[in-house]
């Protein structure tokens, strides 16, 4: 298996209350209220906790980007992804991800991927994502062409990456006179790609045919198998038998010694009053042509409040109810993981360990216990329920490097 | 007036895309180019024009039951699709009547082609950029807040929409993307247009809401500006969506100014 550490680098040093007042803590709620001394702070104590996380054994740190939100710091991956390639030794470095269609220059993109390649010695998996729908509007991307152009980059990164230039790209979204940057990177024929996700069926579908592991963020169970469902058949159409290997899975799980302590610090996984992104408004987070034409009627009677969230609401105690968050003492918490393992059979595992208000006493100590008395017990256990990562299957990077398609099938 | 108006649908194609449009009256021709948000099937405000001229209503193409053609990109190309249809159509004597987005629309076709029209009625056109203030962002406002921002008279609202059918909010969310995928940046204006509406010869009437909240009366003085022969009228109390909320006002200034010769 391939144990990753992540938190979403929440900023936590602001006044709650103001996000109350204003009803948001999102997109427009005011940058007034970020305090860049704090956010010095934060940024340092994050990076040291990468790191403490390495040294105790974690076989990865996954990095991801958010825009106009304090649930999250980072505004860009790769700077932090850049920082821990020179800093750390040994643990693959995770983004999951850069959000493509946010690109209008994917070449650059390529450029500072195969930098991170190179500077980490081969240690990068570029994952991408499409972005939330608030980033598209924070960086005026066009939310109307977020799957056009997200594919779109795709095409034009792999191509960079693995044919030399020069070469001319004349696409409907990006278009390139001279594609040639000096920049290539490391891991051949090109660092591993993983594609994060939470609701789209198309995004299933578009990595199941690339057969790029998915990574299902915190999902529920009952969701994260309806998911699997529809990559192994679309894997069984392109001519492949998916696994452990394809697929990955986020869950928010905070250790501690006692369970007291870890149910307190794990209600900081609410802080944004239960919703991952931030209190926005519907329209933000799913701006029109971003979703799936599919779930037009439903959304709208959501947006305007006459309908219920479709991903549910649910409280605290029901999320640990239904292990979408685990927390307690490593035992606890070992017992309650090696029950989702069996139930989801991931190869990748994130555990996204700290969040919101959590002391940085409290966050170091988290680490240490996950990585060195958690991540064991569960690397064990892996090995007998046959997860392996895609690093331990030797997996192709995608399905154009794959010598194993069944012929009939693939044409 | 005009409740027994015979509206007829019809269908065209143009640039391969499927074209829904309706039609009535006789007489002198009649654009009428709905706005960003799309338009009701049938409005007080057409039913009046049509009591006296020959009225074209179409849906935009990807709005309402138009077909989305996936290549369209800018204002500019339904203003070249319109061209095409009213060549198709071969009506020569044609006034367009852009509201809002469709004066937008109403603005480029003259641009495009400075003889073409006898006449040209822009009520509270988009598509240049206001000296002051600026365009409403329907972005990141909800499907009803950002209608009942046009509208002054809140009253005017219900008596188009009521409490909002679900169907209408589904038709607002494809309006909003096509919105998006015709004038997502710079949003809702072009920077060339007034460069080229000097070249118009047709006398342009532009209308305006004083209370506007979409797009400030600024931009209307800007039009007045670019194009040779226009007059600006400003209606007290009233929002963007003009038609709609004073539609007996609202056509008798546009069957006056159409109808004069």
């Amino acid at each position: 298996m391939h144990l990753m550490y992540f938190t979403e680098q929440p900023m936590s040093a602001y006044d709650a209350q103001e996000g109350l007042k204003y009803g948001a803590t999102a997109l427009t709620f005011s940058n007034k209220h970020f305090d860049p001394v704090e956010g010095s702070r934060l940024y340092n104590q994050y990076l040291e906790e990468y790191i403490y996380a390495e040294e105790c054994g974690a076989d990865g740190i996954m990095l991801n980007e958010h825009h106009n939100a304090p649930f999250c710091m980072q505004a860009k991956a790769n700077v932090f992804a850049s920082i821990l390639a020179a800093v750390t030794k040994r643990v693959k470095i995770v983004l999951l991800g850069n959000p493509l269609p946010l690109a209008d220059n994917p070449i650059r993109l390529a450029e500072e991927l195969a930098m991170i390649d190179m500077i980490s010695k081969g240690r990068l998996v570029s994952g991408f994502v499409r972005g939330g729908g608030q980033e598209q509007l924070a960086t005026g991307v066009n939310p109307a062409f977020n799957r056009e152009r997200f594919q779109e980059a795709h095409d034009l990164i792999v191509k960079t990456w693995t044919q030399p230039g020069p070469f001319r790209w004349e696409g409907t979204h990006y278009q390139h006179r001279v594609v040639n940057p000096w920049a290539v990177p490391l891991q051949k024929p090109y660092p591993r790609v993983w594609i994060p996700g939470v609701l789209s069926k198309e995004t299933v579908i578009w990595a199941a045919q690339h057969r790029y592991p998915y990574i299902a963020l915190n999902t529920s169970i009952e969701a994260t198998k309806v998911i699997w469902d529809l990559y192994d058949k679309v894997a069984e159409e392109a001519g492949y038998t998916a696994g452990p290997e394809n697929r990955g899975y986020l869950i928010r799980v905070h250790v501690q010694d006692t369970e007291e302590k870890a149910v307190k610090n794990a209600k900081q996984f609410m802080w944004m009053q239960g919703e991952f992104t931030g209190l926005a408004h519907p329209v933000w987070a799913n701006p029109a042509g971003y979703f799936s034409p599919s779930g037009r009627r439903g959304f709208v009677e959501f947006a305007v409040g006459r309908a219920k969230n479709p991903r549910g609401n649910p409280t605290f105690e029901e999320q640990r109810q239904n292990m979408m968050i685990v927390c307690g003492t490593p035992d606890q918490c070992i017992e309650r993981l090696k029950t989702l393992m069996e139930a989801t059979r991931p190869g990748i595992f994130g555990f996204w360990a700290n969040d919101g208000n959590v002391s940085a006493e409290d966050s170091r100590n988290c680490i240490r216990l996950l990585c060195q008395e958690v991540m064991p017990a569960i690397r064990e256990h892996g090995k007998k329920l046959g997860l392996k990562s895609p690093f331990e299957a030797e997996a192709p990077v995608s399905i154009d490097y794959s010598t194993d398609l069944r012929r009939a099938a693939a044409e | 007036m005009g409740g027994n108006i015979a509206w007829k649908e019809h269908a065209a194609t143009v640039a391969g895309c499927g074209l829904h449009y309706m039609r009535a009256g006789s007489g002198r021709s009649l654009l009428v180019l709905h706005h960003d948000i799309g338009t009701v099937e049938r409005l007080p405000f057409y039913d009046a024009l049509a009591a006296r001229f020959d009225v074209i209503v179409p849906h935009h193409p990807g709005w309402g039951r138009s077909e989305r053609p996936a290549w369209l990109r800018h204002p500019r190309d339904i203003a070249a699709i319109y061209q095409w249809l009213l060549a198709d159509l071969g009506v020569s004597d044609v006034c367009p009547v852009g509201l809002g987005f469709g004066g937008w629309i109403a603005a480029e076709m003259a641009s495009l082609a400075p003889q073409r029209f006898r006449r040209l009625a822009l009520l509270n056109p988009m598509g240049i950029k206001p000296p002051e203030g600026e365009i409403a962002d329907q972005a990141i406002l909800s499907y009803i807040a950002y209608p009942m921002l046009g509208f002054h008279d809140e009253a005017a609202f219900k008596r188009v929409y009521g409490d909002v059918s679900t169907d209408q909010l589904e038709a607002w969310d494809i309006a909003r993307e096509m919105s998006f995928r015709t004038a997502w940046k710079p949003y809702m204006y072009s920077q060339t247009l007034p460069h080229l509406l000097g070249g118009v010869r047709a006398p342009a009437l532009i209308v305006w809401g004083a209370e506007n909240r979409i797009v400030p009366v600024s931009a209307g003085e800007a039009y007045r500006s670019a194009l040779r022969d226009a007059t600006l009228t400003v209606l007290p109390g009233a929002g963007h969506f003009i038609e709609m909320e004073r539609p007996d006002e609202s056509a008798k200034l546009v069957s006056d100014f159409a109808g004069a010769n």
